[in-house]
């Protein structure tokens, strides 16, 4: 039995579900676009390093590879981007006319102010990591973390996160935070997969690890991701 | 279509359920817990080169090595050196914030003029050339009239480079008055003048000792070297070995010892007298040394003087305690008495130094493992002869201001008497340099010292701090801190191997200042004539080179060298030498004041967390300053709680503290371990310099408490005051 009432209901059910569906719709685009378009160009800004760099034209001129500007110092730490210092030993002079080459010169070398590098792989100071431990000990080539960055012939734009002061390189180019390569992406989930991976390719005594009475803080977890395994005190191995 | 209030609420769950497949909510967490993890105030060291160099600490005379640990030219902590004969990787708390005195607010950055009234902090920068072209023209004025000997210097001890040339300018110029800062060094030098008949300093074989008798030695509160007495007292802990701590207060050493005995202020050389009656009376002394010069006449004293009951009465402990503690200490295989006050800032009765000096001489510690050693000073300073002209020789005729070598001839300086010299008219100074000091705060009686040195016309601060003295100084010619300069550090401190440590800059100088060794040599050559000949030397680094020699090598590579091979002296001990013989009816040193006016003893007491000399507490070590010692802005007077209930005192009232010599707003602290009828306060407190972390901040003991001049020696003897408390 129907009243006319009941009627009317139906009606103006039907006539509001289209709405609803499209407004959801609408909703459901409108934030996916800002989640994944707008709002990863709010998060960043854009900023231009100083000089312009050519890895390949100095790869090229030194001996040494990488290591010639990025060593270790005597006590093993790792001198990261060269000081002025070092460039000076063959920059006191322009040479050539390349525009940056006299930027620098001029106005850093000759006034002994260090070039105020923007460092893509920075960590957060929170984080301890030894680069020995990595390149020496385990033998690890720097574009494992640091990709091709010795073939550039510019310094790309570094992409600064405005909430936390650090390069979009740490969480890596895609937003969501997928990669394809190791060196896309710099986050503690990158640390853990490889390390847990290491301890399956290779046997789970060789596995480097700085402190023998400490239990280890990887695992490999059954689902595809590596997980950090939270031991007392695991946390303070590479967190300050 | 209509658009209603069902269609904003699907748009919004659309927008909702888009957002959280998007990476919005899932970025925005991590990036702020990474964000909350780098607040801007939470202090980062810079990325850079990590090196370390070695160095010697100078914020006290204890001569610690550090080691400094820098990212590329900032320094970001000082750590104690490992293996370091004084302190082996231990620093105290001052020590290890020594970053802030040379970062901090509190430096002098260049050479500074006043242009207001004096005191009143207002400054002109000036350059060096005229800074130097001002104190010469100053000089040559004073000594074209014929008043060389009215110039007189301060500094914080009479060892080392920089003291020497303090020393030598003024003999060029023609001045007797190089005074130095009192403590208790100035004491044991005369103790062991006096009764082993050598210019020697006191050291001691603490880590050796076996039984520790302290007359009021702040061992752990930073008396002698204090890492090295910290350490000390370690070994003897773990080892069982006793300490015994004699004092009227409960401070951290008394807490920390195996027996603390009470003492009535003033009387330990009864007690020390006592307890030798005892040791001679039961032949507990050391069969060698009775055949000692004077040791008929002291055992005479002693035992006619000197029994327990009558030592008791004067002291307030018991006979049987003072029996047993006797014959602890002498049965003890390596007993060892030490004394000066706290942390020995004043240099005391030279009556009790003797008589403490004469119970370790009974037992037979005298140059003895875990004894009392008297080692030589430092020879390594031999620069060459110089000649004066008239000036010089007229000035150097006349007698020093303060008494020292004639008035008292034991005496070498006697700073705590210059206010009295200058205030009665006795005396006048025409200027006066003041290095590594500050005795506008530091001296006993502060206020009578700033008097003094308002009628002296000239006033020259070194120093590297906006302290006391340099705020009422006319010119400030801040010397280099001590992490970015060389100097040699002679360290005695009680210390039974000396050794000399370098000073090494760490860092560039952050600021225009100049180290004083190459300003007085840049005075000196200004003023011309043979007062330039005197200082041949290039700059004060090559005076340091040549005068270290072959040692420089060595200080450069290892930071420290002991001070040679000839450090231990012998000599004939004398029991009774001619200043003892006052001993025979003893009278405390009496403390100012009518019991009647002013019922209760005023005494100070020392802490690690307070620096009372030159330098002031940076911010991180006046943070450690418990609030039973400085609440707020007002020091805490300690009141035992049976003279609180007299005085109807309830714990954290606010009360005034009169004393013959002023007045301070305190806040009471009922405590247990003070003596009824005697209040205690901190010192170090009270600064109206340095920077807002310090200044302002309680109230400054020696503003309380005025000078004793000790009959014997000259010295500062004053141990305490009368007072009285009166209601907000």
């Amino acid at each position: 039995m129907s009243t006319q009432d009941d009627k009317a209901k139906e009606v103006s059910a039907d006539g509001v579900a289209g709405p609803i569906i499209l407004f959801f719709i609408l909703g459901l685009a409108a934030s996916l676009v800002f989640g994944w378009v707008i709002f990863p160009k709010l998060l960043y800004s854009q900023k231009k390093q100083q000089i312009d760099f050519n890895h390949v034209l100095h790869v090229e001129a030194v001996e040494e590879g990488c290591e010639s500007c990025h060593f270790f110092r005597e006590d093993g730490s790792f001198s990261g981007i060269p000081k002025l210092a070092q460039c000076v030993e063959c920059h006191e002079d322009v040479q050539g006319d390349d525009p940056n080459e006299v930027k620098f010169v001029e106005e850093y070398v000759a006034n002994g102010r260090e070039v105020p590098w923007l460092v893509y792989a920075r960590q957060p100071d929170c984080v301890f990591f030894s680069h020995a431990a990595h390149v020496k000990k385990a033998e690890m080539d720097c574009g494992t973390c640091h990709g091709h960055i010795g073939e550039s012939e510019h310094s790309r734009v570094y992409e600064e996160n405005r909430i936390t002061g650090y390069s979009r390189d740490i969480w890596g180019k895609n937003i969501s935070g997928l990669r394809e390569h190791t060196w896309e992406r710099m986050k503690m989930d990158d640390c853990a997969e490889c390390h847990a991976t290491k301890k399956i390719k290779t046997d789970v005594e060789t596995l480097p690890w700085p402190i023998n009475w400490l239990p280890r803080p990887y695992e490999k977890q059954t689902g595809n991701r590596a997980r950090v395994k939270t031991v007392k005190e695991a946390c303070f191995v590479c967190h300050k | 279509m209509k658009i209603g209030r069902r269609s904003f609420l699907s748009f919004v769950i659309g927008g909702a359920a888009g957002t959280a497949i998007s990476p919005l909510p899932w970025k925005l967490t991590d990036d702020s817990s990474i964000w909350s993890q780098n607040w801007p105030w939470t202090p980062v060291p810079p990325d850079g080169e990590y090196s370390q160099s070695n160095s010697v600490c100078t914020l006290c005379p204890g001569g610690c090595g550090i080691t400094v640990r820098k990212v590329d030219d900032r320094v970001v902590k000082i750590e104690g050196m490992k293996g370091h004969p004084v302190n082996d990787g231990g620093l105290c708390l001052m020590g290890l914030s020594g970053l802030q005195l040379l970062y901090g607010p509190t430096r002098v950055k260049s050479p500074l003029k006043r242009v207001g009234k004096r005191g009143e902090r207002k400054w002109e920068k000036i350059s060096w050339d005229k800074a130097i072209l001002e104190v010469t023209k100053k000089l040559a004025d004073i000594r074209s009239n014929g008043e060389s000997y009215a110039v007189g210097s301060i500094v914080d001890s009479e060892s080392g480079t920089v003291s020497n040339l303090f020393k030598r300018f003024l003999t060029a110029y023609g001045s007797p008055n190089f005074m130095t800062m009192p403590s208790i060094q100035d004491s044991y030098g005369m103790t062991l003048q006096l009764m082993q008949g050598v210019s020697a300093q006191a050291g001691f074989d603490a880590e050796n000792a076996d039984f520790i008798l302290s007359f009021g030695s702040g061992i752990i509160d930073g008396w002698g070297s204090p890492v090295r007495m910290f350490k000390a007292n370690s070994v003897w802990k773990a080892n069982g070995k006793k300490v015994v701590q004699i004092e009227p207060r409960l401070s951290n050493t008394a807490a920390k010892s195996d027996k603390w005995v009470p003492i009535k202020p003033g009387t330990e050389a009864a007690l020390a007298l006592g307890l030798a009656n005892v040791i001679i009376t039961n032949s507990l002394d050391s069969k060698k040394i009775s055949q000692s010069t004077g040791f008929e006449s002291f055992k005479e004293l002693v035992q006619n003087e000197y029994g327990p009951d009558k030592v008791s009465k004067i002291t307030g402990i018991n006979i049987t305690t003072i029996v047993s503690l006797a014959k602890n200490f002498a049965q003890a295989s390596k007993p060892l008495a030490i004394c000066g006050k706290g942390q020995g800032s004043i240099p005391g009765s030279l009556n009790e130094f003797m008589a403490v000096h004469a119970l370790n001489a009974l037992v037979g510690n005298i140059n003895q493992d875990g004894g009392v050693w008297a080692v030589a000073e430092s020879d390594y300073i031999n620069w060459p002869e110089f000649g004066m002209d008239s000036f010089a020789e007229n000035g150097m005729q006349k007698e020093r201001i303060d008494g020292a070598g004639s008035k008292y001839p034991h005496a070498k300086s006697l700073l705590n008497r210059l206010p009295e010299v200058i205030n009665s008219g006795d005396g006048s100074l025409e200027a006066i340099f003041v290095a590594d000091a500050n005795p506008l705060y530091s001296m006993p009686d502060s206020k009578a010292m700033k008097m003094a040195f308002d009628s002296i016309p000239f006033v020259v601060s070194f120093s590297s701090y906006m302290d006391e003295t340099a705020s009422n100084a006319d010119l400030i010619l801040p010397n280099h801190v001590y992490l970015e300069r060389f100097e040699d550090v002679p360290t005695l401190a009680g210390l039974s191997k000396p050794i000399v440590g370098l000073t090494m800059p760490v860092v560039k100088p952050q600021f225009n200042t100049k180290h004083v060794g190459d300003v007085i040599m840049l005075i000196a050559k200004a003023l011309g004539g043979k007062m330039a000949d005197a200082f041949p030397w290039e700059s004060y680094e090559a005076c340091l080179k040549e005068t270290l020699g072959v040692k420089w090598d060595v200080l450069v590579e290892k930071g420290f060298e002991f001070n040679g091979d000839k450090c231990l002296l012998e000599g004939d001990f004398n029991f009774y030498p001619e200043a003892m013989k006052s001993l025979s009816d003893f009278s405390p040193v009496s403390v100012e004041g009518s019991a009647i006016s002013y019922p209760l003893i005023l005494i100070p007491y020392d802490s690690i967390r307070l620096a009372n000399g030159y330098i002031g507490d940076p911010p991180f070590v006046i943070k450690a300053v418990e609030d039973t010692v400085l609440k707020g802005k007002n020091s805490c007077v300690e009141i035992n709680p049976k003279t609180g209930k007299e005085l109807g005192l309830t714990e954290g009232r606010y009360i005034f503290l009169h004393t013959p010599r002023g007045k301070a707003k305190v806040k009471v602290h009922l405590y247990e371990g003070i003596m009824p009828g005697i209040i205690a306060l901190p010192r170090g407190l009270g600064h109206t310099a340095y920077d807002k972390y310090l200044a302002g901040k309680g109230c400054n003991f020696n503003e309380l408490i005025g000078p004793a001049e000790d009959p014997v020696s000259g010295l500062d003897a004053a141990w305490g005051i009368r007072a009285r408390l009166t209601k907000v």
